[in-house]
C-alpha cells in the first residue's frame, strides 16, 4: 500500500481496518524508495513496529491516544532514548540518547509512532540543509533544489509523503522557511510553550520545536499533543495549554507587512499571491491594514549576534571528553579540545562559535552582545504594540522560493538574509506559522506567515486554517 | 607571637614596619541541601565516582538545568545574617571555559546581579571588634573533580561534584593581617554551621578560600597591585599564605621592583607562594546571562519566611546574654561557640525564668558530661526541658542542689524520659521542709556532743560544720541545707543567751 498523506486519512484508513503497523511498513518502505532525498538519517524500523503494535492493541481495546495512527519523524537535533542523536554533526558520531525529549515522550503517550530521525543542517545552522555532515536534503519538489534549513530533512520527509507530520526545530525561522520551501504547514509556537527539554540547543533563547504537516489541522492535533510546562524545562510557561480546535473565527485585524511585500529581492510571484490574499481577507470581512516590520535591517544582525553567542557556549560541551567524537590523533587536554573540535564541526558550526566567542569577549561584549539585547528588546516591544492592536501579523515567509544547492554556499550573507522574515518571531518570542500560498512559475510552493501575539496560538491556528490562500 | 622572628628568622626590620596589609578573601561554600542545583542528582560527599550523576549533571545535549529553590534559601540566610541586602530580582550567567571535570563547558553563576550584596562579619580584635565588610555573595555550581595521582597515565574525573551548589561570599579588602583572615573565617564557618547551610570542613574541600593579597606603604592611601592566592585548604595555610605573600611582595617593593597582578597558589609543604604560568590565566570567562532559566524573583513575602524560620544568630545572642541575661561575655562566648548549645540553651530558656541558674547549668554539669563522655552537644540525652524542671525543683526548694547535681542529674541522664520530680521521689530525694524534724535532730547532736556545744560557744564557729554534718546524716540528706543552717545556728546562739 501506498502511504496515506494525513493524520484525518490515517484515521479513516485505521477505522477501515488497516492496521497502525500496516501504515507503519508503508511508510518505512516509502522511505526507503525515495532514499535519494536523504531526507533520514536514519529509520527506526524496531521501535517504530513495536510502537505500532501498541497503538494496535491500544485501539482494540478502546484506550487509544489522540494521536493513534500518526506517523511521524523527528529531527536528528531531538533526543530520543536508546536511539541516535547526532544533530548531523560529525562530532556526535555514535552518541546514543540515554533520555527522550519530553515533547518526545508526550507524542509518543499520545500515539505517535516515531518513524525517523531526519537530516537537518549541522546543529540546525544553515537554511538550506547543505550544512549536514551527512549531505545535503533534495527537494521533493525539485530534486535539484534545497528543501531549505535547517529542518530540512523533516519538511522533506512530510513534502514526499512518508510521513503524516514532522518535527522540527525553529530558531530563527527553520520550520517555517522548510515549510515555505516545500509546501507544508510549519508552526513554531511560542517560546516557552513547547519544551525545550531534549532538543539540542543551537541558541536558547530562541529554540523552539515544532510541527511540519500537510494541514493546519495535523500540525494543531500535534500541537495540542507537545504544548504545556514541563517541570525539565524552566523557561516552559505555566499558562494552561487548553488543546486548540479549529473554529472559524470571526472578523480579525490584521497588520499587514506591506513593506515586506513591496521591498526589492522578493520574487514577483510571492508578491502578487500576498497582494491577492490581502484583497480575499478584506473581502471575507476582515480588516487588513498596513504595518511596516520593526527595525529591517538590525532583524537578522540581531538575530545572529545573540543566536551565535548562545551557540558559542552551548556548543563548548561538545570537547571530545565525555562522549561523542574525540581526534584520533589527540594528545593531551589542550590537543584533544582542539582537534576533536575542528575535526568534529563543520565549516558553518565552526564559523558561528568563533563569531559568538568573539561578540562576548571582553572589549567587544558592550558593543555587540548587549547592544544587540537592546535592539532584541526594541524589536520585541514594536512587535508586540503591532500585536496590541491586531490579531495578528501577515507577511511572507521568505522572499523567495527554493534555490538550486550551492546556490548560496559561497555567501553567508546572502544565506543569512534569507531570514530577514522569520527571525522577529524568535526575537519576539510569538507564534508564527506558514501555510502553503502559491507557486511560481516554476511551479515551486511558497508559504504565508502569520504572526500572533504570544501564546496566542488559538487565534494563530484558527486563522491559519481558515485562510483564504485561493 | 613576635612575628619578626616567626615569619623572618633574621634580625631585619618585620616587613610590616615599612608596609600595610591588605587582603580580601573570596570564600566558596558548599551548600548543604538533598540535590544538586540544577539537576535532582544527590549531593552527597563521598560516594563511589561517578553515581551521583545524570544526563543533566552530565552535560548531555539538550539537556536544561532547572534551580534548586532551597539553594536560594540558604543564600538568602546566609545573606541576612551578614546583614546583606537581598537582590529583588537577578539572574543566572554562564562562565564559559573548557575543563575536563566541566562537562558543559560553563558553570552557571550569577555575574552582575549576585543575590545578596553589602554586608559585614564582626570579628574579635584586642578586646573589641572589627567590621570586616562582605562586598557580594552569589549562588553558583560546583565543578566535578580531576584526580590526578591515582592512574599513573591518565587524569581521572569524578562528577559526583558537578553541580554541588556553592555560594561564593566575597569580602572588602578590609583585613589586615594574617590572623584577622583567620578570624574572620572562623566567623563565616560558625555562620555557615550555625544556620546548618555548609558543614564548613576546610579539610574535605566544602569551605575553600582564595585571598587577594597586597601591601602598600605605611600611611598610603592608595592600594597595591593585588595577587591572588588560591589553593588555601586550611585556616593555618591562609594564614600561612598570607603572611608569606606580604613578606614575598615587600621585599619585591623594598627592592625597587613592581608586583605585578597574577594568580598564585601556595604550595604548603613549602610554605610559600608560587606564580601560575600565565597562559593558565589568559581567561576570558565570556560571562553572560543563562538563557535556560528565567529571572529569579525573591519577593518580599517569601524573604520574611525565610527570616522567620531561621535560627537565632550568634551575634544576637551573645548581645542579648551579656546584655538582658548579665552573663560573662565568656560565658556568653561559650554558650554560642556552637549551634548546638545555644539552641539547647535556648530551649531551656524558653521554660526557664531562672537564667542564671540555667547558664550555670550549662556551663557546668552539661559541659562536664560532653567533656568527660567526649561528646558533642548534639548527643547530651536529655531535653531541655529536663533541666528546666531539674531548676524549678531547686529553686522550689524539692531538692538541694548539691542533691540535684550529684545525684538527681546522673539519674535522669539514665533515665531522661521521666521528669525529675518523679526521679527524686521514687529515690527519696526530696527535701523535708518540716523544721520540726532538723531541730529534733539538732537537739539530738547537741545532746550527744555537749563539749562541742561548749567550745562552739567559746568561739569555735568551724564547729557549725560538723553539727551541720549530724543534721544532714540524721536526715539522710534531705533537709533543705540553707534552712537547716538557720536552725542548727540558731540553736547554739539561743542557748547562749539562755
Amino acid at each position: 500500500m501506498r502511504p496515506v498523506r494525513t493524520l484525518r486519512e490515517a484515521r479513516e484508513a485505521v477505522a477501515s481496518g488497516t492496521t497502525v503497523r500496516a501504515l507503519t511498513e508503508a511508510a518505512l518502505a516509502e522511505a526507503r524508495r525515495q532514499q535519494d532525498l536523504n531526507a533520514f538519517l536514519e529509520l527506526f524500523d524496531a521501535s517504530a513496529l513495536e510502537q505500532a503494535d501498541r497503538v494496535d492493541a491500544s485501539l482494540r481495546t478502546g484506550t487509544a491516544g489522540p494521536l493513534a495512527g500518526l506517523l511521524l519523524s523527528i529531527k536528528d537535533n531531538i533526543c530520543y532514548k536508546d536511539h541516535r542523536t547526532g544533530a548531523s554533526s560529525r562530532i556526535l558520531e555514535g552518541f546514543t540518547s540515554l533520555y527522550s525529549a519530553t515533547a518526545v515522550e508526550r507524542l509518543l503517550a499520545a500515539g505517535a509512532v516515531i518513524v525517523g530521525r531526519t537530516n537537518c543542517d549541522e546543529f540546525a545552522m544553515g537554511s538550506s540543509n547543505e550544512t549536514s555532515a551527512y549531505g545535503p536534503v533534495a527537494n521533493p519538489l525539485d530534486p535539484k533544489r534545497v528543501p531549505g534549513g535547517s529542518s530540512g530533512g523533516a519538511a522533506a520527509s512530510v513534502a514526499a509523503g512518508i510521513v503524516h507530520a514532522a518535527l522540527g526545530s525553529d530558531t530563527g525561522g527553520s520550520i517555517r522557511q522548510p515549510a515555505s520551501f516545500t509546501g507544508t504547514v510549519g508552526l513554531k509556537p511560542t517560546y516557552g510553550r513547547v519544551s525545550r527539554y531534549g532538543l539540542i540547543a543551537f541558541a536558547s533563547s530562541f529554540d523552539q520545536i515544532g510541527p511540519f504537516g500537510h494541514t493546519v489541522e495535523d500540525v494543531t492535533d500535534v500541537y495540542n499533543a507537545m504544548a504545556g510546562v514541563d517541570p525539565l524545562d524552566s523557561t516552559t510557561s505555566s499558562r494552561p495549554a487548553p488543546p486548540v480546535t479549529l473554529e472559524h473565527t470571526g472578523p480579525l485585524r490584521i497588520a499587514y507587512y506591506r513593506d515586506c511585500v513591496e521591498r526589492p529581492g522578493v520574487a514577483p510571484a510571492v508578491r502578487e499571491a500576498m497582494t491577492a490574499l490581502v484583497e480575499r481577507l478584506q473581502r471575507a470581512g476582515h480588516t487588513v491594514e498596513p504595518a511596516e516590520l520593526p527595525l529591517p535591517d538590525q532583524q537578522v544582525p540581531t538575530y545572529y549576534i545573540i543566536a551565535t553567542a548562545e551557540a558559542s557556549s552551548n556548543l563548548a560541551r561538545f570537547d571530545g571528553i565525555h562522549y561523542g567524537h574525540r581526534s584520533k590523533a589527540a594528545s593531551g587536554v589542550e590537543d584533544t579540545y582542539r582537534l576533536s573540535r575542528s575535526e568534529g564541526f563543520g565549516p558553518e558550526v565552526q564559523r558561528r562559535i568563533l563569531l559568538g566567542t568573539f561578540v562576548l569577549s571582553a572589549g567587544y561584549y558592550d558593543a555587540y552582545y548587549a547592544q544587540a539585547q537592546k535592539v532584541r528588546r526594541l524589536i520585541r516591544e514594536a512587535t508586540l504594540r503591532t500585536l496590541a492592536r491586531h490579531d495578528l501579523i501577515l507577511l511572507p515567509t521568505c522572499p523567495i522560493t527554493a534555490f538550486e544547492r550551492g546556490a548560496l554556499a559561497a555567501d553567508p550573507i546572502a544565506m543569512y538574509l534569507q531570514d530577514i522574515f522569520t527571525v522577529q518571531a524568535n526575537l519576539a518570542g510569538t507564534p508564527a506559522i506558514s501555510v502553503p500560498l502559491g507557486t511560481d512559475a516554476d511551479g515551486m510552493p511558497f508559504g504565508a506567515q502569520l504572526l500572533a501575539a504570544p501564546f496566542g496560538e488559538e487565534v494563530l491556528l484558527r486563522a491559519a486554517a481558515h485562510l483564504p490562500t485561493r | 607571637m613576635d612575628r619578626s622572628e616567626a615569619v623572618t628568622g633574621t634580625g631585619a626590620p618585620h616587613w610590616s614596619e615599612r608596609y600595610e596589609l591588605v587582603v580580601g578573601l573570596e570564600v566558596h561554600a558548599q551548600l548543604r541541601t538533598h540535590s544538586k542545583a540544577y539537576s535532582s542528582d544527590a549531593n552527597a560527599y563521598g560516594d563511589h565516582p561517578n553515581t551521583n550523576v545524570s544526563v543533566v549533571s552530565l552535560g548531555h545535549p539538550g539537556t536544561l538545568p532547572v534551580l534548586n529553590r532551597a539553594v536560594v534559601d540558604h543564600a538568602i540566610r546566609l545573606g541576612l545574617a551578614t546583614g546583606c541586602t537581598i537582590a529583588e530580582r537577578m539572574h543566572f550567567a554562564r562562565k564559559n571555559y573548557f575543563y575536563p571535570d566541566l562537562p558543559k563547558g560553563y558553570q552557571i553563576t550569577q555575574d552582575s546581579t549576585p543575590i545578596c550584596t553589602g554586608g559585614h562579619v564582626m570579628i574579635p580584635v584586642d578586646g573589641g571588634e572589627k567590621r570586616i565588610g562582605i562586598t557580594r555573595i552569589h549562588m553558583e555550581e560546583d565543578a566535578g573533580k580531576s584526580i590526578h595521582d591515582v592512574d599513573p597515565f591518565h587524569t581521572l574525573v569524578d562528577l559526583n561534584r558537578a553541580g554541588v551548589p556553592l555560594v561564593e561570599i566575597v569580602s572588602e579588602p578590609d583585613i589586615r593581617s594574617g590572623q584577622e583572615a583567620y578570624d574572620y573565617l572562623v566567623e563565616v564557618r560558625r555562620l555557615v554551621r550555625h544556620l546548618d547551610i555548609c558543614d564548613g570542613n576546610m579539610e574535605e574541600g566544602s569551605l575553600r578560600c582564595d585571598a587577594n593579597i597586597s601591601v602598600r606603604p605605611r600611611g598610603s592611601d592608595r592600594f597595591g597591585t593585588r595577587c591572588e592566592v588560591k589553593n588555601l585548604n586550611s585556616f593555618r595555610n591562609v594564614m600561612r599564605a598570607i603572611e608569606h605573600e606580604a613578606q614575598r611582595q615587600s621585599e619585591v617593593l623594598d627592592a625597587g621592583g613592581t608586583v605585578h597582578m597574577e594568580t598564585r597558589t601556595f604550595d604548603a609543604a613549602r610554605g610559600v607562594t608560587a606564580g601560575l604560568r600565565s597562559k593558565e590565566l589568559a581567561h576570558d570567562y565570556r560571562y553572560f546571562p543563562e538563557p535556560d532559566l528565567a529571572p529569579l524573583r525573591v519577593t518580599p513575602q517569601h524573604l520574611e519566611r525565610v527570616r522567620a524560620a531561621m535560627p537565632p544568630l550568634p551575634r544576637e545572642l551573645r548581645a542579648r546574654y551579656t546584655g538582658q541575661l548579665g552573663l560573662s561575655a565568656y560565658d556568653a562566648g561559650v554558650l554560642t561557640d556552637d549551634k548546638a548549645t545555644a539552641l539547647y540553651f535556648e530551649a531551656v530558656l524558653a521554660s526557664c525564668p531562672n537564667t542564671k541558674a540555667a547558664a550555670n547549668w550549662m556551663m557546668g554539669d552539661v559541659r562536664a558530661w560532653c567533656n568527660a563522655q567526649g561528646r558533642a552537644m548534639e548527643d547530651f540525652p536529655l531535653p531541655p526541658a529536663r533541666i528546666a524542671e531539674l531548676i524549678a525543683l531547686i529553686d522550689a526548694g524539692a531538692v538541694s542542689h548539691s542533691t540535684a547535681s550529684q545525684r538527681l542529674f546522673p539519674l535522669m541522664l539514665e533515665q531522661p524520659g521521666t521528669p525529675p520530680q518523679e526521679l527524686a521521689q521514687r529515690h527519696d530525694l526530696l527535701q523535708q521542709r518540716d523544721d520540726g524534724a532538723v531541730e529534733a535532730a539538732m537537739r539530738e547532736a547537741m545532746a550527744r556532743y555537749p563539749d562541742k556545744v561548749q567550745a562552739y560557744r567559746q568561739g569555735n564557729k568551724g564547729l557549725l560544720g560538723l553539727f551541720m554534718g549530724e543534721v544532714m546524716k540524721a536526715t539522710k540528706g534531705k533537709a533543705d541545707p540553707r534552712q537547716a543552717n538557720a536552725v542548727v545556728r540558731a540553736l547554739l546562739e539561743q542557748d547562749t543567751t539562755s
